[in-house]
């Protein structure tokens, strides 16, 4: 039986549209379905060799949905989120294109959307970005052209309009399923579900959360997202993810802004035999609370530096109810970049007269 | 979306400036560009507290504007412009800390400068505020939206907010809002007039 994600005529073609769905991803038709999607994040090698992005994203084989290619994430310079993506497609991986407006105008960000839309990249992230203060070269000049919402109405506009910001048509609009990032647990807190809101309003079609520790909070959060009727328009999956111990909750508690880490779950790992298995055993736990809350749709399992974890973790929760998640989505150019490789192996000699002529009758 | 590097000496602050100081690289002393100088935050404040008032007074200000709209005609927009604009520099300055972007949304944020953001958010606050309201790149700065939350409290169309503003258009930048504010809504007058007249 063909898999339920794969186009009836082959698993090496690229799947057809479905009528309301906005990309040809799988991600999009997993959330469609009301199945409970499971998105990871790649740690981007600070080097020049593909295989090391191949390594790390070998890992999650199997057991996600997609793949964050982040976009110097921490303002920290990393490989770029354009150039892992283009390496995540061409081996069939669905990777989400992370998009910060830190670093680039709008010029860059509409340039990249198309460049990304054409390597076969279905799903895209837009975030503000962190400051520039905050990573490895802070005499950085911190861009912000646009923000993460102008950011969601400019791509959405590209896709649906078939236009730049500009007003300049498109002759193939981007599709791409467009997702933003929404943190519940810093001030001001009754602004938040609005904030989710707003972002809908502007294009968001799912969200990933920022590290959920404090459960009751984010259930409060997701109350009034409900009474808003926001849960209906939009995916929600919610950030979780392994601390490696008490130590490090800490440091990242008073370090890294907007990640909110309650004293109890500090003291359960403080007490625990093993650390770092506590701190699975954690994240394991957070998960299997959240996915009973009401418009919860997924998880984003940010093991930074833990991400051997990511397959245990998603394993012993037991959130794919035995759904094994598609390893492969085929590229829409597979089968061009497939024929001109057979090409050039079989030695087919060119004739440039010929091949002059062939041009000048074709003009474009 | 958190880039967390365990193992280092825990500093107030994520930027860590002590840190990054020790290696050698250059840290300069403000490292916000969007800073001009480490100073309280008094004026802005009051004025997000009497958001309310600041409205009832904008209104009538914007109306005693668009009354004199003949007089800027007179003079020309082109020529009443740069008096304009240093007057609203220097009051909106004062007031709001403001940076002279040229399209005013201080309507729509509660009566505090979203410029004043080291992001430069329109659209509401990023995810890093700290626990106790203040910037996470600042870290002695109240954040620009936790107040602008406050301030919109207390407006009549104070729900302005939860609309989606529009990036900014950097080509207006030390240009007069009201000025424009003001032409657009003459033309606006006039071109109803004008319709008024036809039907």
């Amino acid at each position: 039986m063909a898999h339920i994600d794969e186009n009836p005529l082959g698993p090496h073609l690229p799947l057809d549209p479905l009528p309301g769905h906005s990309s040809l991803g799988r991600l999009e038709r997993v959330l469609r379905r009301g199945e409970f999607a499971v998105t990871t994040e790649l740690n981007p090698p600070d080097s020049a060799n593909p295989e090391d992005v191949y390594e790390r994203a070998a890992i999650f084989d199997g057991w996600v949905d997609g793949i964050n290619a982040v976009d110097a994430s921490g303002a920290n310079c990393h490989m770029s989120s354009v150039g892992i993506c283009a390496l995540l497609t061409r081996m069939g991986y669905a990777p989400i294109m992370q998009i910060a407006c830190r670093d680039k105008n709008r010029i860059a960000i509409q340039g990249d959307v198309l460049g990304g839309a054409a390597m076969g990249v279905t799903n895209m992230m837009c975030l503000t970005g962190d400051g520039v203060q905050a990573g490895d070269q802070p005499g950085a000049k911190p861009v912000f052209d646009l923000d993460c919402m102008s950011l969601l109405e400019t791509v959405r506009i590209m896709r649906d309009n078939g236009k730049f910001l500009s007003g300049r048509k498109l002759t193939t609009p981007p599709k791409v399923f467009l997702g933003a990032a929404i943190n519940p647990f810093a001030p001001p807190y009754d602004f938040r579900p609005y904030r989710l809101g707003k972002k809908i309003e502007a294009g968001a079609q799912f969200v990933q959360s920022q590290y959920c520790f404090d459960v009751p909070m984010f259930r409060e959060y997701m109350k009034k997202v409900r009474d808003l009727g926001l849960h209906e328009k939009c995916f929600i999956l919610v950030g979780v993810g392994p601390m490696a111990s008490a130590k490090t909750a800490k440091w990242i508690r008073s370090n890294v802004p907007g990640i909110h880490i309650p004293d109890s779950i500090v003291a359960r790992l403080e007490g625990a035999q093993d650390q770092k298995k506590e701190g699975k055993q954690l994240c394991i736990d957070i998960i299997n609370e959240v996915k009973e809350i009401e418009g919860v749709s997924g998880v984003h399992v940010m093991a930074y530096r833990q991400e051997e974890y990511v397959a245990e973790i998603v394993h012993d929760s037991g959130v794919l109810k035995g759904r094994q998640p598609w390893k492969r989505e085929p590229n829409p150019v597979d089968q061009m970049v497939a024929e001109r490789i057979e090409r050039t192996r079989e030695g087919v000699e060119q004739n440039q007269q010929q091949m002059a002529e062939i041009a000048s009758h074709h003009p474009h | 979306m958190a880039d967390p590097k365990p193992g280092a000496d825990p500093k107030p602050g994520n930027a860590a400036p002590a840190k990054k100081a020790a290696t050698g690289a250059f840290t300069p002393a403000g490292v916000s560009p969007s800073r001009r100088a480490r100073r309280k935050y008094t004026v802005r404040l009051w004025a997000v507290r009497n958001s309310r008032f600041l409205e009832w007074f904008y209104h009538r200000f914007a109306d005693l504007f668009l009354l004199l709209h003949p007089v800027w005609k007179l003079f020309g927009y082109q020529r009443v412009e740069r008096p304009i604009t240093f007057v609203e520099k220097h009051v909106k300055g004062f007031l709001f800390d403001c940076r002279m972007c040229g399209q005013c949304a201080l309507s729509s944020t509660g009566m505090s400068c979203p410029m004043n953001c080291p992001k430069q958010l329109r659209n509401g606050p990023c995810g890093g505020v700290r626990a106790n309201g203040n910037c996470e790149v600042e870290p002695d700065m109240p954040c620009v939206w936790v107040q602008a939350w406050k301030g919109s409290q207390n407006m009549v169309k104070g729900n302005a907010i939860m609309n989606v503003q529009k990036p900014v258009n950097q080509s207006l930048r030390e240009t007069s809002s009201w000025l424009r504010v003001t032409a657009e809504a003459a033309a606006a007058k006039e071109a109803a007039a004008a319709a008024g007249k036809d039907a």
